[in-house]
């Protein structure tokens, strides 16, 4: 294994990996990601841990503020990912029967969702400012702000990350025979829907 | 191992040190360059860490300032601590020996992920770069930046706070790593209870990593957003609460003490066993004791706040929890201990700071229970005795297996041998420079001189000049030490590929080995410690 | 002295901390001679004799007996200090009935004491001998520490909570106080003291207004008065008398004195510029000094604050 060198991919073919054996470099693939989901709770854990410690400190402020936010919106926006998470596994299976083009539309697909999602966020961000509600404004903004904000940057992550499949996808190296790059960005941006899954609720429903 | 001793031999002499140019390191995906890397950039921050630390000691012969202002002193303290546990401590050996060394003794290629690996490094340097940065508004927080001190500072804390964080992503990216590395690239025929000691270590290190950082993350985050953006956890004045802040941050700095201690004592269990020709005694008990302590490491960050207004209750957990992580870390040292047993022991340098590993670990380890009992963790908290207790365990427990694992692995690295009596010479300083300084904490602890005191009591003097002269003996030796490693790389004499008669499998590989480290990947028939003549 | 390890010297409650650290200690020691024993000792008895013949140790793995023991022994010791350190912990938490509560807040850097009688001290802490008191801690700007060790305790002191601390000093003397939690530049100078009295002592300071201690009455010259309040105000804690730089400006030669402000202006340093600073510290910064000094407006009276002038006109 030559330093640094880059392997030459041909189209249709598995990708030779450091690790010569395919399936080890699939199953390492995925207990990867997987660990890497694992930090990811614990980020976002911190945070409900945070929620936890001020809601039962502040039930009544919780009350009063949480009936500021729109839930219309924030429906919206709770429908749209679980859509986008619909789409991204409808696009992994396309890879697995070999339908490059077919992934290549439905994550694109996603990306356009995610995309609405942020846009919707931005109206919501700005409808807040408009009011005089920031981040310094009360804790229960302050949380707001933080978890959304947390989870809008690993959406627009995501987005980066489904970019980079496509154009994976649209150099001829995803296939019937390998497409994890492709599986494990929907690993990820199932995680992206759960996390939102339960913010929506905890700030925007529960009184 | 199967068959006989297949010594690889190296085309040129160089192995994976031949190409040359800074590309082929700034770019390489081999394992060995990277830990190479962190391990020149770790050590140069502990000597920069080990320079404030002869500062604050300089100023502390005198009971007022008088060679700097208490500030400045303060701002010392606070670049001596978070230097050498972010930017030395916590990456040295993970990052550096593990790098080098997990694929070699896995008998693997390279990690799992080469590239992530690669990344790894230059998130870490794009984290001490930040770090570096930081200085233009130096802190005095100390490392634990406590809120509403920390929030209010007019220093470049949040600077600091991004460094942290991108630091703690090259962390989480490195345990990610080995972790998969672990499961997934043993060498055919090893299982879990053939790997060595060292891998149970990491792979205990590496899970910590994975879970506890990205919680000190988020709090570095919060921080940052609470200067930036006025954001009210910590601050009392929106309804926050300061001690939130200590429960984040001790969530994830409580456990990061074992990801510092499991890779020296992984060092220490591959070393004790070759140089007394036995094998390891206990190796489940061992193996099962790190993941024991990496578990139980989660459930006691609440012992350095005691006296922070935590509950009764709470406290009372805590501290019991605290002495239940005891047991598996003592079962370690009896386990060494028997391994000695009837050995045939030699006392090279590798061997000596393991020794010493075990014997000032001990020290720091039986001054625990003091702070682990609540009444007197009332008394000694906040004092020089845990100054005292975490540089014996810190210092005289990881940095001497950071030591150990240094020289035992210097000829496979390098493909040189160090010079033995400098070698002693150095370690001799450092042992009694080490004990001179950090005893006399413990004593000056217990009469009552609290920690980050840049002017203290007249009362306290003679402990305090007594330790300043032994941090110069300390001092000394380090930096002998230091010229010894240095000398080995240019002048040392060619090392075999196996100096120590050792059977794990880095020693199969070349010295220095081949960038791919094994000619053919090794079959694994039996456990790595088979010393000595089995019972009948 | 140190009280160290002296039992029951400042309290009864000291004394058991004493013990509990004797105890841990002894245990601590025995494992200590019994671990670093057989390790110097295996490491000098199996040092290697025949070097060709190092291969013939015995490979002993592992005894089940012996390690199920390692594993019982220090578990139940563990339990054992534990359990006492809980119970002297637990005793320390529960304040006795009747206690005087003392509030004390500390701002950077002194600690403000209010008495339940409504009267005020900086750094000083008068109680009396053999009646338990009770203190309610709290800070106004950032995290600080309240360290009795001669009583072998201490407490965090939060913005924005009350934490408690109690003692029963049983015998009179004069206690050291340390903030042990970083705080900032001052954090080291941070001091003060409890100052147990003899029952009928206290008594007396007491009926004298809580403020003069022995002599001086009605005939101390004004600057001696304002030397002593001066002292106990903990105005040293951030200035000097001889010259040095310390957090706030030098007072040596200060009266009468051109002093440059923040900002450009200048000013003479006359006795309303010392009252002013005193009592309105924020009003006049001077140049190159933090904003910092906390005013002492409620808490020294006029009269006070004229004895201190007094006492800085004659630093020479």
């Amino acid at each position: 294994m030559a330093t640094g060198s880059r392997r030459r991919e041909t189209a249709m073919s598995v990708p030779a990996t450091e690790h010569h054996d395919p399936a080890v470099a699939f199953e390492a693939a995925k207990l990867g990601v997987w660990t890497f989901l694992a930090t990811e709770v614990l980020l976002f854990g911190a945070l409900f841990t945070a929620y936890t410690v001020f809601r039962m400190k502040y039930p009544e402020m919780f009350r009063v503020e949480h009936a500021k936010l729109d839930r219309v919106l924030g429906a919206v926006n709770t429908v749209v990912l679980i859509t986008s998470s619909l789409v991204v596994v409808l696009g992994v299976d396309a890879i697995k029967r070999g339908k490059a083009r077919l992934l290549e539309a439905y994550f694109g697909a996603t990306i356009l969702l995610a995309g609405v999602f942020l846009c919707v966020k931005y109206a919501e961000y700005a409808a807040k400012f408009h009011h005089g509600l920031y981040p310094r404004t009360n804790l229960f903004f302050s949380l707001y702000f933080v978890m959304t904000g947390l989870h809008g940057i690993h959406v627009l992550a995501g987005m980066g990350l489904l970019s980079y499949v496509i154009v994976l996808s649209r150099r001829g190296r995803l296939s019937e025979a390998w497409h994890t790059p492709a599986e494990m960005s929907g690993l990820y941006w199932h995680f992206v829907d759960l996390v939102w899954i339960y913010l929506f609720p905890l700030l925007y429903l529960i009184g | 191992m199967e068959g006989a001793e297949r010594i690889a031999s190296n085309r040129n002499g160089r192995g994976y040190l031949a190409e040359r140019g800074w590309r082929s390191w700034a770019f390489t995906l081999d394992h060995k360059r990277i830990g190479a890397m962190y391990l020149w950039t770790t050590i140069f921050f502990f000597l920069v860490g080990g320079v404030f630390a002869l500062l604050l000691r300089l100023e502390l012969l005198s009971p007022q300032a008088r060679y700097f202002s208490n500030h400045t002193y303060n701002v010392f303290f606070t670049l001596h601590g978070s230097m050498m546990i972010f930017l030395f401590i916590i990456p040295a050996i993970p990052s550096g020996l593990g790098n080098f060394f997990i694929p070699l003794q896995l008998g693997a290629r390279d990690v799992a992920f080469p590239r992530l690996n690669l990344a790894s490094y230059w998130v870490f340097a794009a984290g001490f770069l930040v770090v570096i940065g930081s200085l233009v508004a130096p802190m005095d927080t100390g490392w634990t930046f406590y809120t509403p001190y920390s929030a209010k500072s007019a220093a470049a804390v949040t600077t600091l706070s991004l460094g942290i964080f991108l630091l703690g992503m090259s962390s989480i990216l490195t345990g990610l790593n080995f972790i998969v590395t672990i499961h997934k690239l043993r060498a055919p025929g090893m299982t879990w209870y053939r790997m060595p000691l060292f891998l149970w270590g990491m792979y205990a290190t590496s899970i910590i990593q994975v879970i506890a950082t990205p919680v000190v993350g988020v709090t570095f985050l919060l921080l940052a957003a609470e200067r930036v953006f006025g954001v009210g956890f910590f601050d009392p004045s929106k309804g926050g609460d300061p001690v939130l802040f200590q429960h984040f941050f001790w969530f994830y700095s409580h456990p990061v003490v074992y990801v510092m201690i499991l890779p020296a004592m992984g060092i220490v269990s591959e070393v004790i066993p070759v140089f007394s020709r036995k094998p390891i005694f206990g190796y489940k008990a061992i193996a099962w004791s790190s993941m024991a302590i990496a578990l139980g490491g989660f459930l006691v960050w609440g012992h350095h706040m005691f006296t922070s207004g935590m509950s009764p209750l709470a406290n009372t957990i805590f501290s019991l929890m605290t002495f239940f992580v005891a047991v598996p870390t003592a079962v370690k040292v009896f386990n060494w201990t028997a391994t000695l047993y009837k050995g045939s022991i030699t006392f090279e340098a590798p061997m000596l700071y393991a020794l010493t590993f075990i014997f000032l670990f001990i020290v720091g380890g039986l001054t625990g229970p003091f702070l682990g009992a609540l009444a007197t963790n009332v008394q000694l908290h906040d004092t020089y005795f845990v100054v005292a207790h975490f540089h014996y365990t810190m210092m005289g427990g990881t940095v001497m297996g950071f030591f150990a694992g240094l020289h035992y692995w210097f000829p496979k690295m390098t493909g040189r041998m160090l010079n033995e009596k400098v070698a002693r010479t150095a370690w001799a300083l450092i042992f009694v420079g080490f004990n001179v300084t950090f005893f006399t904490m413990f004593i000056v602890g217990v009469r009552g001189m609290p920690r980050r005191y840049a002017e203290y009591l007249p009362k306290f003097q003679v402990e305090n000049v007594v330790s300043t002269i032994g941090s110069a003996v300390l001092a000394l030796g380090i930096l002998v030490m230091c010229w010894n490693l240095l000398q080995g790389l240019r002048k040392g004499a060619p090392a075999p590929a196996n100096p120590w008669r050792a059977l794990t499998l880095e020693w199969k590989a070349a010295s220095p080995p081949e960038t791919e480290n094994f000619h053919e990947i090794p079959v694994v028939t039996e456990g790595p410690y088979g010393y000595g003549i089995p019972k009948a | 002295m140190d009280n160290v390890l002296a039992f029951g010297a400042a309290s009864t409650q000291a004394g058991r901390v004493d013990a509990l650290f004797v105890m841990i200690a002894v245990i601590g020691g025995f494992f200590f001679f019994l671990t670093q024993g057989m390790l110097i000792y295996f490491a000098v008895k199996y040092r290697r004799r025949l070097p060709d013949r190092d291969n013939e140790t015995p490979a002993i793995t592992g005894s089940p007996l012996l390690e199920f023991l390692w594993v019982l022994i220090p578990s139940i010791v563990v339990v054992v200090i534990f359990y006492y350190g809980w119970r002297v912990y637990t005793d320390q938490r529960i304040p006795v009935a009747g206690a005087t509560e003392v509030h004390v807040n500390a701002r950077q850097w002194m600690y403000e004491i209010r008495y339940p009688d409504g009267r005020t001290a900086i750094n000083e802490i008068r109680v009396p001998a053999g009646k338990p008191v009770k203190f309610l801690l709290s800070a106004a700007d950032v995290l600080h520490g309240f360290y009795l060790p001669d009583f072998r305790v201490k407490m965090d002191m939060i913005p924005g909570r009350v934490t408690t601390l109690w003692v029963q000093p049983d015998r009179p003397g004069s206690y050291q106080i340390f903030c042990t939690v970083y705080c900032g530049t001052g954090h080291s100078n941070m001091l003060a003291r409890l100052i147990v009295m003899p029952p009928r002592e206290y008594a007396e300071w007491v009926e004298h207004g809580g403020r003069e201690v022995g002599g001086g009455g009605g005939h101390e010259p004004l600057a001696v008065r304002g030397e002593r309040i001066f002292r106990n105000a903990g105005c040293l804690n951030c200035h000097a008398i001889d010259g040095k730089e310390k957090i706030g400006p030098n007072f040596r030669g200060m009266y009468g004195s051109k002093v440059l402000l923040e900002g450009g202006a200048s000013v003479t340093a006359d006795e309303e510029y010392l009252r002013e600073s005193i009592v309105d510290p924020g009003a006049k910064i001077v140049k190159g000094y933090p904003n910092v000094m906390p005013t002492f407006k409620a808490s020294m009276p006029p009269e006070d604050v004229k004895a201190v002038v007094e006492y800085l006109k004659m630093l020479k």
